[in-house]
């Protein structure tokens, strides 16, 4: 028991100085001038006003990807002390002095930092040698375009890292299996490449990408292990459990982690609430919650309510009414009822309160005690400020002629009788006795003469209904759509019977007393639902481009121009590193077929072990640049050349890793060796020299002449700015 | 069509190496198709009971077939007038309009032909769903579709037959389809989606019949089924691009089957490459030359210009004959002083036009409205002049002199003397362009009116020649390229679409013109007969138009879309005709029954075949008979499972318009996977309660209340697709009532 004291206490370390020479490296490329430039850098902009949101925990809506990626970002403000008072208005407006820069494009610039030593340990667990390993490492530091990237406050190089950090600890997982299984050290490997993909995906959803790959991966490995007779049933049911729980339990506890997180930071109401639904913008402080709170649940007869579309496309808007009815003939020669218009309205406004009448009765305010509005219940909507009732007939709609118009009815003494009776059907009803609630009930109101559903079409009206939305009856109501549902936002008891005390009441602000509020899950479930839904409007940028461009490097993006010198900053690779890069997969590609048909008819060039090396590193990182690549050519929104990075990395780690096996396997003698690396050390320094080359553009610490630039534009594709004095 | 190779049989016994329809397979097939007694004993049938059953299996396809026919041609006379998109077929296959031109073809073409010879004399103008048919003979068309449609049920119980050996399997596929109100709608109309089925399923069963001819290769039914793959992926690519995925299905088998012979180092490299050059024989180069065959014959047949015309290049258009640019002659290369007419390369875009209306207030400067329209107007015609003098170059005292490339030019709008002009103004849609109007009065304007013009492929020399010349303007104040973003304009620009000029100088063909029309008197004439384009040049172009016409094929007014996840679940049917109580009623929707059962067949595959999976890949021993069986489950079914996938899941990635229809390709596949599925796990049921004395009864009495229940269910939902008039299902008086089970269901 005392044994330890019996020997002395060693203490040995062991240290891979060229490891520490690579971070140190690494740390020195990223963090030099890290302030430089102290001004808004491109994507800076898009990302600074979330920084700013979260600083003031105010809700926002972004549909480019999960809350961590932003959250890691406010981390570094958080940690620098930014009280999120700036303008994020303009590429290149100078920082204020209340803005901390550097720690800002610390994390970002750490995480790029690190990447160059992961990748080394990356290709040694490939079980490819240390010499390869440096090559990737080295090629790494001096890529042009990863150094931009994680210099500034953009999330590209934690995405890398996270997606490294994912199969660097698959790899030591994996070669931990073979002779130490459940050990301590497998485990953590394990966890972490569930953590590291689940990071990588709530940075962007890019990330899914390599979190499908690692998948594949270990499914097949898996799916070895199942075929390896030697374990026992439990045992290999045992691998199997913890492999489900580590990289998917794992990982969706993690990203719902994530939203957590950002809930319940975020708990102020901002510019995005409109387009949460009701409950939603109830659960946040401010906003609608000041409204709403304190408001009775249940709608009665007599209720004053405002009507919301659920669907809120074009935009969110409440149904409305006013004095002004249709016109008698529209353009194009068809004719209107001419009654008063109802339409959908994006504001706020008096008019657009309804008051929900029995038809049965004539009064206005809700009885005491109030009488709840049930499923199925007939209802009258009356206009709160005209007392004309919601009304629709067997008339075509003004924009939408195959449905019928909807109208507030006035009575001209023809033969055109009111018909303005609706149907009140609960869409989210428990059961059929379910009260109407207000904020959490979806309702739709089908008309009882004609069963034509009160829909928004979410055509703009012309100018004679001052270009507000147009409601429809839908006769042809097929199925369930959001267009034709809607929930009560604002809700009162109505209790002044004479017009004129009730448009006073109308006016005033509603008070009385029922917190709600939404679960997580239903928060979350919505928030995520409307980010993928949200479609932001694919615009032409001056500097998108296609992914055909991005392989050969025709493409690059200015990202910072200084204000009166003409230092710049520019998204521009080491274009000797792209190319190899390509070129490599190509002969990864072709070698690995060629190998592939020989050992089909049982030629075995490569001995075994050779060859599962061969086939993993080139599952990992062919696969892992075609993954991250090839998706692309699907996707419709606008695409830059950043995207590419995480595919470009990939590629890296490929290069040395063929240049290897080139040197291994098809140089016959040893002279043939030397001679090719020689030629490898050759095409490294002209790596290095390109990468010093272009050093200015991708720090813009330097302002070069207008002939310097011109010399700097390799590719006429190539968007270079030059000043004209 | 032969029936099931049943004699074909005993001899797979022999194969040793392929495992698709195995030795385990065909024993496991054998027991049921022999008399049960003799399962396990090693007499063979004699040879008096195997011709009885011969016949037997001639008569059961004889009887799937006839019902098949029965079902589909039963009322097809109803309702005698046009349903849903019947619009779009018949007017295309009209043979009034025959040689118009269309986008769409062979399909159109068998029908046409199908009208042609039953009678129908084109003169119907088809309008709108529901206008009637009177005394048209619409019934040859409906015939045709109904036709190919009946032998869907047939293919699919010979493919499934051929996969796993076993009659019940068979029979309960070609019950789900004969029985499902879904496949029987639609085949029972003037729609693509019957001949399309026909083609992919008739693709599939000779695929499965080719590789169960693997054991025999370069013998004669070998090669026939072969080439029988190939013709049948010709048709069905011909008619649909859905077509693709049967050749991706097809193509993935053939490539495991050369992978597989590869490695059998029995065969020398010569016999691979001989197997090799069969399948590039027979399903690439047999396809193509069909498919381009019928292209072939589409162009002679459809030579006459037609509406559809201004979506086509100047070059496609001259060789219709109708269209002015046939055998039109015109001068060759550009002058100064020539009246032209611009059209952008880029496909259904147009001309480039301007009109005497200005922007609305508020919408760049008010200057004239420059766009491009696709029919031919007056107002497309443009005057090429010289930048800096306004003097009349056809002046005949004026030498003729030519436009080149890089010369500094104006384009003055002929009717209205405006000049082209562009402005840093921000364009009315794509804000990050500069706005282009008419500006100047009788071609007196500013420099903003200058264009440099360039020629993009500068194979003919610096001068302009007419249609084939690609060029470019380039303003000369801004630098920007005048373009044409494609994006149709609001009302003020009279639905028009939107010419701005862009900044960025990237080359798209958005930005690349043609010149058209030229009218020159100084210049001589020449034919244009010269320039007409070659027949791959007409091939490609026309899959553009097609590609790019179905990608921006837009909802109809009024017309509810699905979304792919609706399918399988059997959502939300289609409604054909008739929409109120009086109305003759037909809607597209598939039997519930059949449809959820084929969901929960899915489900239900992917859990045992992954069971079996793992037991195999654990090393297990399976008793002979299970080993057959699930052979048959993870190679028959996975076949099958691969087609359903591939016809589905593509649907996802699609951006365009999308209909309840699209699905029935998969459908069939997994109607298959379902006969598969119940007749192997009812047998696997069997197998292990064989201890059991009643256990061989299980077998039966699944399959047969299977069949019954389905074929009950049709019996239920047949008004669906026969047509019903009266009340709706919300009605309790409607015989329907009870059977809207979906609220989504809408009859």
């Amino acid at each position: 028991m005392w044994g330890f004291l019996k020997r002395p206490l060693v203490v040995t370390a062991d240290i891979n100085l060229s490891l520490v020479a690579l971070t140190g490296m690494g740390l020195l490329s990223r963090l030099w001038r890290l302030t430089y430039p102290r001004a808004v850098v491109f994507d800076e902009v898009y990302y600074g006003q979330y920084i700013s949101f979260y600083m003031k925990r105010i809700f926002f809506l972004d549909d480019s990807g999960p809350p961590f990626g932003h959250m890691v970002l406010a981390l570094g403000g958080y940690l620098g002390g930014f009280d999120g008072n700036f303008l994020w208005n303009r590429i290149g407006a100078e920082y204020s002095s209340n803005v901390p820069v550097w720690s800002l494009r610390l994390l970002p610039a750490l995480a790029g930092a690190l990447s160059v030593p992961m990748a080394y340990q990356i290709v040694l667990e490939l079980h490819f040698s240390h010499c390869a390993a440096m090559g990737a490492a080295l090629l790494m530091l001096i890529e042009n375009a990863l150094i931009t990237q994680s210099r500034l406050m953009l999330l590209e190089s934690v995405l890398i890292f996270f997606n490294l950090l994912a199969v660097l600890s698959y790899l030591k997982f994996f070669n931990c299996q073979k002779h130490s299984p459940f050990s301590l050290s497998w485990w953590f490997w394990l966890t972490l490449t569930g953590v590291a993909c689940s990071c990588a995906v709530g940075i962007k959803y890019m990330g899914v990408f390599t979190y499908v790959l690692m998948l594949a991966v270990a499914a097949v490995h898996a799916w070895h292990l199942i075929g390896d007779q030697t374990l026992s049933n439990v045992c290999v049911f045992c691998h199997l459990l913890a492999r489900a729980v580590a990289l998917l339990v794992i990982p969706v506890v993690l990203y719902l982690l994530f939203f957590y997180i950002h809930l319940i930071l975020l708990f102020r109401s901002g510019p995005h609430d409109q387009i949460m639904s009701s409950a939603f913008q109830a659960s946040l402080e401010g906003g609608l919650a000041r409204i709403t709170q304190g408001q009775p649940l249940e709608v009665a007869f007599g209720s004053q309510v405002t009507l919301r579309n659920v669907f809120g496309k074009p935009v969110p808007c409440w149904l409305h009414s006013h004095q002004e009815t249709y016109p008698m003939i529209y353009e194009n020669g068809r004719g209107s009822s001419h009654q008063q218009q109802v339409t959908c309205y994006p504001f706020k406004d008096v008019n657009n309160w309804w008051i929900v009448k029995d038809p049965g009765r004539h009064q206005l305010v809700v009885s005491s005690p109030p009488r709840p509005v049930r499923h199925g219940d007939m209802v009258q909507l009356v206009h709160g400020m005209t007392t004309r009732s919601l009304n629709t007939h067997d008339v075509a709609a003004p924009l939408s002629p195959h449905s019928q118009e909807v109208s507030c009815y006035i009575d001209y003494n023809i033969s055109m009788p009111a018909q303005n009776l609706w149907r009140l059907e609960i869409v989210n009803r428990g059961s059929d006795t379910d009260v109407w609630k207000t904020i959490l009930s979806e309702v739709r109101f089908v008309h009882v003469n004609t069963s034509a559903v009160l829909k928004l079409s979410g055509a703009h009206l012309p100018d004679w209904g001052y270009r507000q939305l147009e409601i429809v009856g839908e006769k042809l109501s097929r199925g369930y759509h959001e267009s034709m549902v809607w929930n009560v936002e604002e809700h009162r008891y109505g209790a002044s019977q004479e017009q004129r005390e009730r448009e006073r009441e109308l006016h005033s602000p509603a008070q009385v007393d029922v917190s709600r509020n939404l679960s997580f899950m239903a928060r979350f479930l919505e928030l995520q639902w409307r980010m993928l839904a949200l479609r932001s409007d694919d615009s032409e940028h001056k500097y998108s481009s296609s992914p055909l461009e991005w392989v050969t490097l025709d493409t690059n993006i200015a990202y910072w121009l200084h204000p009166r010198t003409s230092a710049q900053i520019h998204l521009l690779g080491n274009i000797v590193i792209w190319i190899s890069g390509s070129l490599a997969l190509a002969v990864y590609s072709l070698l690995s077929s060629w190998y592939l048909l020989r050992r089909r008819r049982n030629v075995h060039d490569l001995p075994q072990d050779a060859w599962l090396r061969w086939v993993l590193a080139g599952v990992l990182c062919a696969g892992g640049w075609a993954v991250n690549y090839l998706p692309f050519f699907l996707m419709e929104k606008t695409l830059f050349l950043y995207h590419y990075l995480p595919a470009l990395t990939f590629q890296i780690l490929l290069l040395p890793v063929v240049l290897q096996h080139i040197s291994d396997h098809l140089c016959r003698s040893q002279l043939q060796r030397s001679v090719f690396s020689a030629l490898v050390v050759a095409w490294y320094s002209s790596a290095c020299h390109v990468s010093n080359t272009l050093r200015p553009l991708t720090y813009g610490d330097k302002s070069l002449s207008p002939h310097e630039l011109k010399a700097l534009r390799w590719k006429d594709s190539w968007d270079i700015l030059i000043r004209k004095h | 069509m032969p029936p099931a190779t049943g004699g074909g049989l005993a001899e797979s016994e022999l194969r040793p190496r392929r495992g698709r329809c195995g030795p385990q397979a065909a024993r496991a097939a054998r027991r049921d198709v022999a008399a049960e007694a003799a399962a396990r004993s090693p007499k063979r049938p004699t040879r008096g009971s195997r011709r009885f059953e011969a016949a037997g299996r001639w008569a059961l396809l004889a009887l799937v077939t006839l019902l098949s026919f029965a079902t589909r041609f039963h009322r097809l006379a109803e309702p005698p007038h046009i349903c849903w998109r019947e619009v779009q077929r018949t007017e295309e296959s009209s043979p009034k309009d025959f040689s118009s031109f269309c986008l769409f073809f062979s399909p159109q073409m068998l029908i046409g032909l199908a009208g042609y010879l039953s009678g129908y004399d084109g003169t119907f103008l088809f309008q709108k769903p529901g206008d009637k048919y009177e005394h048209h003979s619409y019934m040859g068309m409906r015939g045709f579709c109904a036709f190919l449609g009946s032998w869907l049920v047939p293919f699919a119980y010979l493919t499934v037959l051929d996969l796993s050996k076993s009659l019940s399997a068979a029979l309960l596929t070609a019950a789900l389809l004969t029985f499902d109100t879904g496949c029987l709608t639609l085949s029972q109309y003037i729609l693509l989606d019957p001949i399309l089925m026909f083609f992919i399923m008739a693709a599939m069963l000779s695929m499965v019949k080719y590789n169960s001819c693997a054991n025999r290769p370069f013998s004669a039914p070998w090669w026939f089924w072969l080439s029988l793959t190939g013709v049948s992926l010709a048709g069905a690519l011909g008619v649909k691009f859905v077509g693709l995925f049967i050749i991706l299905q097809v193509g993935l088998n053939t490539i495991a089957d050369l992978w597989y012979l590869f490695g059998d180092l029995s065969l020398s490299l010569v016999t691979v490459g001989k197997h090799l050059t069969a399948r590039i024989l027979c399903l690439i180069v047999l396809p193509l030359a069909l498919y381009t065959a019928t292209f072939a014959v589409h162009f002679m047949v459809l030579s006459k210009s037609g509406p559809g015309d201004g979506f086509f290049s100047s070059a496609f258009q001259a060789r219709l004959s109708g269209n002015n640019l046939h055998n039109a002659s015109i001068p060759e290369h550009l002058a100064y002083g020539s009246v032209i007419t611009v059209k952008n390369l880029r496909m259904a875009i147009g001309y480039l036009h301007s009109h005497r209306h200005l922007y609305p207030e508020g919408i760049g400067a008010r200057q004239q409205q420059v766009t491009t329209y696709l029919h031919k107007d007056y107002n497309n015609l443009w005057i090429i002049k010289k930048h800096n003098t306004n003097s009349d170059p056809l002046d005949p005292s004026f030498p003729v002199e030519f436009v080149r490339h890089g010369d500094i030019i104006r384009l003055e709008h002929k009717e209205t003397s405006r000049n082209l002009h562009s402005h840093y103004h921000e364009a009315p849609l794509t804000r990050k362009h500069y706005q282009v109007t008419g500006y100047g009065i009788n071609g007196t304007g500013d420099s903003n009116d200058f264009w440099r013009i360039e020629v993009v492929n500068r194979k003919f020399g610096n001068r302009i020649k007419v249609l084939r010349s690609r060029i470019r303007l380039i303003h000369l104040v801004t630098g920007c390229v005048l373009g044409s973003s494609g994006k149709v304009l609001p009302k003020w620009g009279w639905e028009q679409l939107e010419v701005t000029c862009t900044p960025y100088l990237k080359e798209t063909l958005n930005s690349i013109w043609n010149v058209e029309d030229h009218i020159n008197p100084k210049l001589p004439n020449i034919s244009l007969n010269v320039l007409q384009p070659s027949f791959p040049e007409i091939l490609l172009e026309s899959h553009m138009v097609m590609i790019r016409g179905n990608s921006g094929l837009k909802p109809k007014d009024n017309e509810f879309t699905s979304k792919p996840w609706h399918w399988p679940i059997n959502y939300q049917g289609l409604r054909f005709s008739g929409i109120n109580d009086t109305d003759f009623r037909v809607y597209l929707l598939g039997n519930p029954v059949v449809w959820w059962l084929n969901l929960l067949s899915i489900a239900l595959y992917l859990l045992s075949g992954s069971i079996i999976a793992i037991a195999i890949q654990r090393g297990a021993q399976l008793p002979a008979e299970v080993a057959g069986l699930s052979q048959v489950l993870l190679r028959g079914g996975g076949q099958v499972l691969l087609g359903w996938t591939l016809h589905y899941f593509p649907f996802f990635l699609m951006g365009r318009v999308l209909y309840f229809h699209h699905y029935f390709p998969a459908m069939l596949f997994s109607s298959m996977l379902t006969g598969i599925l119940w007749d192997t796990l009812l047998r696997l049921c069997a197998w292990g309660l064989a201890s059991w004395p009643l256990a061989r009864g299980i077998h039966v009495v699944g399959i047969l209340s299977l069949l019954l229940g389905t074929a009950y269910s049709f019996y239920l939902f047949h008004p669906l697709a026969y047509g019903m008039v009266g009340p709706l299902a919300q009605d309790p008086r409607s015989p329907m009532a009870g059977l809207r089970w979906l609220d989504s269901w809408d009859f």
